[in-house]
């Protein structure tokens, strides 16, 4: 599982690491995609009996399965519920990212952590998606025949896999994008933005586009992390997890996908294995504030490497100016 | 047949009227220098032209097309670089990587493309590579390729900034005190590199204080001072223009 949290480490990497667009919101896309996949997957039409709903199940779109108590439940099947949850989030981070994305610095730190926080209090304040309870009984997410996303512990091994391949994928996508001509205009812009600009890199846009793929991973690892817990609750989408992702970010060497991925794996093992107690969340809190403090380029950066063996050459090297 | 035209071009800031209603024309292929006593307003014109500034009044045409209004990367499509007058280089990469950037305009892959690595930016991204070699070695900095940009000799930044310029294959360059902080060497190198630009069919307009280099390269001299234009001539009757050496020369930075 501590693989699916990568997914959103590696989409903040991208964003913040390398185009320098800071944002303390990410749980809030992640919330909206596992909340509005579990809420269609868990949702029971049968009820409403409509040409519409007949439909939609006549398309497949929606699908039959029993209940808990031998009833039948009709819900919309995972994959559309999936695509509508990601498209959805996409669609807010459009919405958000324009206006917000001018604020710099500081600035846009404080706009996305407002936007979690709204997420935060819209999920904990809203019945339909068990407030305080969250919704639980989300179904396996059959991937493809034979493959699906589940908890169940008969398919543990296969969801290792699973997990393993999401990850990978995202994570060539990102190193393509990183090494491309997108890449560079992002590494750009974080440099510094006028020059961008002159150099024809549409900045605006491009903070955009960056902003909503990064938005997109986050809502893909909610969706998946939620089918493979069968359920999602209100602390997924709380500040404290948007700081976590944040800190593994920058542990991990802001501009450093490979660093980012192997802190995720190593912090979320150890948290989800309770290695941390009650201080979860704020091992990471004080990680943030170490890092911002201290290696303001973040622990894992490629420089710490040149540095670490510049050290060794001059010590070992004894007479070398 | 002009390149660029700027008319009746005005903006202010609070009390001070930076630029003051100035005009002018840059011929195709000329190399034009506007000089001016600090604060005579010659960034603010360049940012104006570039579009990183609005104008109160005026208007600008470049290629026939008013670009007044438009966004700098929408200009800089247009085929117009610039260089900034505090050398803007990209901090965290490479002298190769900086000029890549330049190469922005002249490749097309998308997010989703390159996400995929579509065998057409594979290709896109060799003749890209290619291209900013050729700019390298033009600048005499092949061997500087994989150096860190900001770390090299501030002469070598300006040179990289130049070529990141150059990169775009601009119709118009606009560069902004090229030689500030060259020792005269470098400075001497500059002008060959500028002249050598213009060689390859670039139209270049130049903000300079060092008087012989603008004196030696210039075809055409436009003189502000307080933001209004006092004078516009071909070098030598520059020189000896007394409105221009009272108000410009005479102040000792000659
Ligand atoms: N963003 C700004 N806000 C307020 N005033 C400004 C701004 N930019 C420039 N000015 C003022 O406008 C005037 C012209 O400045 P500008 O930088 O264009 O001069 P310059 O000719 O480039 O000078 P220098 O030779 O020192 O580079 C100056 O008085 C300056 O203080
Ligand atoms: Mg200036």
């Amino acid at each position: 599982m501590s693989a699916y949290y990568s997914l959103v480490v590696l989409g903040l990497c991208i964003l913040t690491g390398y185009a320098g667009q800071i944002s303390i919101g990410h749980a809030g896309f992640f919330a909206i995609g596992g909340y509005l996949s579990a809420l269609l997957t868990t949702h029971n039409l049968s009820a409403h009996g409509g040409p519409v709903v007949s439909g939609l199940a006549a398309m497949g779109i929606l699908t039959r399965r029993p209940d808990l108590y031998g009833g039948e439940l009709l819900t919309v099947h995972p994959w559309p519920a999936c695509i509508l949850a990601v498209f959805a989030a996409v669609a807010v981070a459009y919405a958000i990212g324009g206006p917000v994305l001018k604020l710099k610095g500081h600035y846009l730190a404080m706009a996305t952590l407002g936007f979690g926080i709204i997420v935060y209090r819209i999920v904990l304040g809203t019945e339909l998606v068990g407030a305080a309870d969250g919704i639980y009984d989300v179904p396996a997410f059959p991937l493809l025949p034979g493959i699906a996303v589940s908890g169940k512990s008969s398919l543990r091994v296969m969801n290792y896999y699973v997990a393993w391949g999401f990850v990978i994928l995202g994570m060539v996508f990102l190193m393509n994008l990183v090494r491309s001509r997108v890449g560079r205009a992002l590494a750009s812009i974080h440099g510094a933005e006028d020059a961008a600009e002159a150099m024809g890199i549409p900045t605006a846009r491009y903070k955009l586009k960056i902003f909503v793929v990064s938005a997109a991973f986050a809502a893909v690892a909610g969706v998946l992390v939620t089918h493979y817990n069968g359920g999602i609750g209100p602390s997924e989408s709380s500040v404290m997890k948007s700081v976590r992702y944040l800190a593994i970010v920058a542990i991990g060497g802001m501009a450093n996908l490979w660093g980012a991925l192997f802190m995720s794996l190593i912090l979320n093992y150890l948290s989800l294995r309770g290695y941390f107690g009650s201080f979860d969340d704020a091992v990471f809190g004080v990680i943030l504030i170490l890092i911002m403090l201290f290696a303001h380029e973040g622990l894992l950066r490629r420089q710490l490497l040149d540095q670490i063996r510049g050290a060794v050459i001059r010590r070992g090297g004894g007479d070398d100016p | 047949m002009n390149l660029l035209s700027v008319r009746d071009v005005s903006r202010r800031f609070g009390g001070i009227q930076a630029v003051d209603n100035v005009s002018f024309d840059v011929p195709h292929g000329a190399i034009m220098a506007i000089i001016g006593p600090n604060g005579a307003g010659k960034t603010t014109l360049f940012h104006l032209i570039s579009g990183f500034l609005r104008p109160d009044r005026g208007s600008v045409v470049f290629g026939g097309a008013e670009i007044l209004g438009l966004m700098p990367h929408q200009i800089a499509a247009q085929g117009m670089a610039r260089t900034f007058q505090q050398t803007r280089l990209f901090p965290k990469m490479t002298v190769l990587e900086n000029i890549l950037v330049g190469r922005h305009l002249h490749s097309r892959g998308g997010f989703v493309a390159c996400m995929l690595h579509l065998p057409f930016t594979r290709r896109e991204e060799r003749a890209v590579r290619e291209a900013g070699r050729e700019i390298l070695e033009f600048l005499g900095l092949s061997g500087q390729a994989d150096a860190e940009a900001v770390r090299l000799s501030y002469g070598q930044q300006r040179m990289v900034e130049l070529g990141r310029a150059l990169a775009c294959e601009p119709r118009v360059l606009l560069l902004d005190e090229p030689a500030a902080g060259l020792n005269m060497r470098e400075t001497a190198e500059m002008g060959t590199l500028i002249s050598r630009i213009r060689e390859r069919n670039v139209t270049i307009l130049l903000v300079e204080h060092d008087m012989s280099l603008v004196m030696d390269i210039s075809d055409e001299i436009v003189v502000l001072s307080y933001g209004q234009k006092i004078a516009e001539d071909v070098p030598s009757a520059i020189q000896r223009d007394p409105e221009v050496i009272r108000i410009y020369l005479g102040e000792g930075d000659a």
